[in-house]
């Protein structure tokens, strides 16, 4: 019982911070159609942002949290208007290849600045033990949940109630008649790139606060596309949903199984999935009236 | 019926659009939409009155289309190749051909969605009531998925949505399309109203001449890019190729004949 409330805690926790990450990822595919290669950079970015501030900068961390978001806001700007702005229009390829193309660029930035030495940090999210029942856990993992929550919470709430929001799910909906409502779909893509750029942030900070920051964070990103495929490339639940189930599996076949099959047991879930749902578990299909 | 002098609301002189940089759309296009005005564009297939309506709402942009010659004035001020969301601000909303309603948003966020635009926020509530008033099915149906509403519920919704906005010029594509006659006859009739009673200005694109006659203030029709003829409901309701041609109605009884074949010669000094 106590190993199996260890590892639902594990499980949770990363597959919340999996949930973030992918919820990024959807967003920007949603709102403007690009499959984004570079989101664990983003995440990764972050990480390195928060650790920057705190530990180099000796900052307080509720100052660093915000300028770290702050900053996420401006790469999603940034990379929107410079990278994807251009390429409006151009066959899907060619924007796949370059967001591929700007993760290794991302890569490059943080190893000329960073280096390539894995770093510690010092968690800035209490991290006492808590009692759960009989298994003992530590509070930063249940925090690191809690703001995961927040965020998606947050999400909803905006996409629901504010302006930009609805707007965002109209652009993604029918792009030109979105333009005939009014709403420039240029400002809705700069507002998808800074949103997912930010909660790829929180996300980073959340994993720095428990493994430490290092090059091998953007592979982290990586395993957002199982949770992504598996959700439904689309789908904002879906991203919730397939973010929770591969954290648990893995941290469930990590503890009772091992032998490394954690690391590719995402994969199988997946196509077993997929065989039976092929849009993914929340995947959109068109609305047919009948 | 308003006074059709003085300055017109918006003006189209001798337009020319391009698709693509290469395929010639629009051939010296003009006409003429008065303040207070319902003003109908009609026209075969093909032959350019969505391109029309875009070129005016800015539409053309992202279809790689461009007013390339000719002015659009609206208030006397030239607006060719704006951008939409700077066409919308002043005032000016196209109602797509085929609905185009956000099918994953609610009936209401459709309409929150019209409003995208509008600065007095306060005044929202009020006017999406005024949208249930004219469409009082919108209102059952407020909380619902637009995708599952009926066709012509659809049409009511892409109205409302427009009235959301206040536009001072309304211009509606093709409302009639795939529509049963009752329904079609019903959306008409708020059409009017909306242009008596709100006082918006209306271009009005259609295939159904007939219907679009019955409540025009004045008629454009355009063959191939260019306009063939034009002038009020009563005139063109008269005239012979308007008839055969658009309004289906050919003389009973006489046999093909040297009519016929004057008629197609004067169609066909429409198509060059
Ligand atoms: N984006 C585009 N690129 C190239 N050609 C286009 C484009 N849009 C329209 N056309 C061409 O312009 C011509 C006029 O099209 P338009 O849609 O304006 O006609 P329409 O009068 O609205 O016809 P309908 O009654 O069928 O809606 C057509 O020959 C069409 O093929
Ligand atoms: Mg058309």
């Amino acid at each position: 019982m106590e190993t199996f409330i260890h590892l639902t805690v594990a499980g949770l926790t990363n597959g919340m911070i999996l949930a973030l990450a992918a919820l990024g990822f959807v967003l920007i595919y949603k709102a403007t159609d690009v499959i984004n290669f570079a989101q664990g950079e983003f995440l990764m970015v972050g990480a390195y942002l928060i650790y920057a501030f705190i530990v180099q900068f000796g900052m307080p961390w509720t100052v660093s949290v915000v300028l770290t978001l702050a900053l996420a806001v401006v790469i999603g700007v940034v990379v929107e208007r410079f990278v994807l702005r251009p390429l409006i229009g151009e066959p899907i390829i060619s924007i796949i290849m370059v967001t591929i193309g700007l993760s290794s660029l991302m890569r490059a930035i943080v190893s000329m600045i960073w280096g390539n030495q894995p770093k510690a940090m010092p968690p800035f999210i209490p991290s006492q033990p808590v009692r759960l029942g009989p298994a003992v856990v530590t509070a930063d993992r249940l925090w690191a949940i809690a703001v995961a929550v927040l965020m998606l919470v947050l999400f909803a709430l905006f996409f629901r109630y504010y302006k930009e929001g609805i707007a965002m799910r109209a652009v993604a909906d029918d792009q030109q008649a979105a333009m005939s409502m009014g709403i420039s779909v240029r400002r809705i893509f700069a507002w998808a790139w800074s949103i997912s750029a930010m909660v790829a942030a929180v996300a980073g900070a959340l994993v720095a606060n428990i493994v430490g920051v290092g090059p091998e964070l953007a592979g982290f990103g990586l395993r957002v596309f199982p949770v992504v495929i598996l959700g439904g490339l689309d789908s904002i639940p879906g991203a919730l949903l397939g973010g929770i189930i591969i954290g648990l599996i893995e941290s469930y076949v990590g503890g009772y199984v091992g032998h490394g099959l954690h690391q590719v047991i995402a994969f199988v879930v997946l196509v077993l999935i997929l065989m039976v749902k092929p849009y993914g578990l929340f995947g959109q299909e068109r609305i047919e009236r009948v | 019926m308003p006074e059709p002098n003085g300055q017109p609301l918006l003006q189209l002189n001798n337009i020319e659009v391009i698709y693509d940089r290469v395929i010639l759309v629009l051939k010296g296009l003009s006409l003429e939409v008065h303040k207070g005005q319902i003003v109908a564009l009609l026209g075969a297939n093909g032959a350019g009155k969505t391109t029309t309506l875009k070129a005016i709402s800015g539409l053309l942009k992202p279809e790689r289309g461009e007013v390339t010659d000719g002015s659009i004035l609206y208030n006397g001020e030239p607006i060719q190749n704006q951008y939409p969301e700077d066409i919308v601000r002043k005032g000016i909303f196209q109602v797509m051909e085929g609905r185009r309603i956000f099918e994953h948003l609610t009936v209401e966020e459709n309409l929150l969605v019209g409003a995208y635009t509008r600065r007095d926020r306060h005044n929202i509530r009020k006017d999406m009531d005024m949208v249930y008033a004219y469409f009082p099915r919108l209102k059952e149906r407020r909380h619902q998925v637009a995708g599952y509403l009926s066709g012509g519920e659809q049409q009511m919704l892409a109205i409302g949505r427009a009235l959301m906005a206040r536009p001072r010029l309304m211009l509606l594509d093709e409302p009639s399309l795939g529509l049963a006659p009752l329904l079609v006859m019903e959306i008409f009739n708020i059409i009017k109203r909306i242009n008596q009673e709100q006082g918006t200005t209306i271009l009005l694109v259609e295939q159904n001449a007939n219907i679009a006659l019955q409540i025009a203030d004045y008629a454009y029709i355009m063959e191939n890019g260019r306009v063939v003829l034009d002038g009020t409901p009563e005139v063109l309701r008269e005239n012979p190729d308007v008839r055969e041609f658009y309004l289906g109605l050919t003389e009973v009884g006489k046999r093909k004949s040297y009519r016929e074949v004057k008629h197609y010669k004067r169609r066909k000094r429409w198509l060059t």
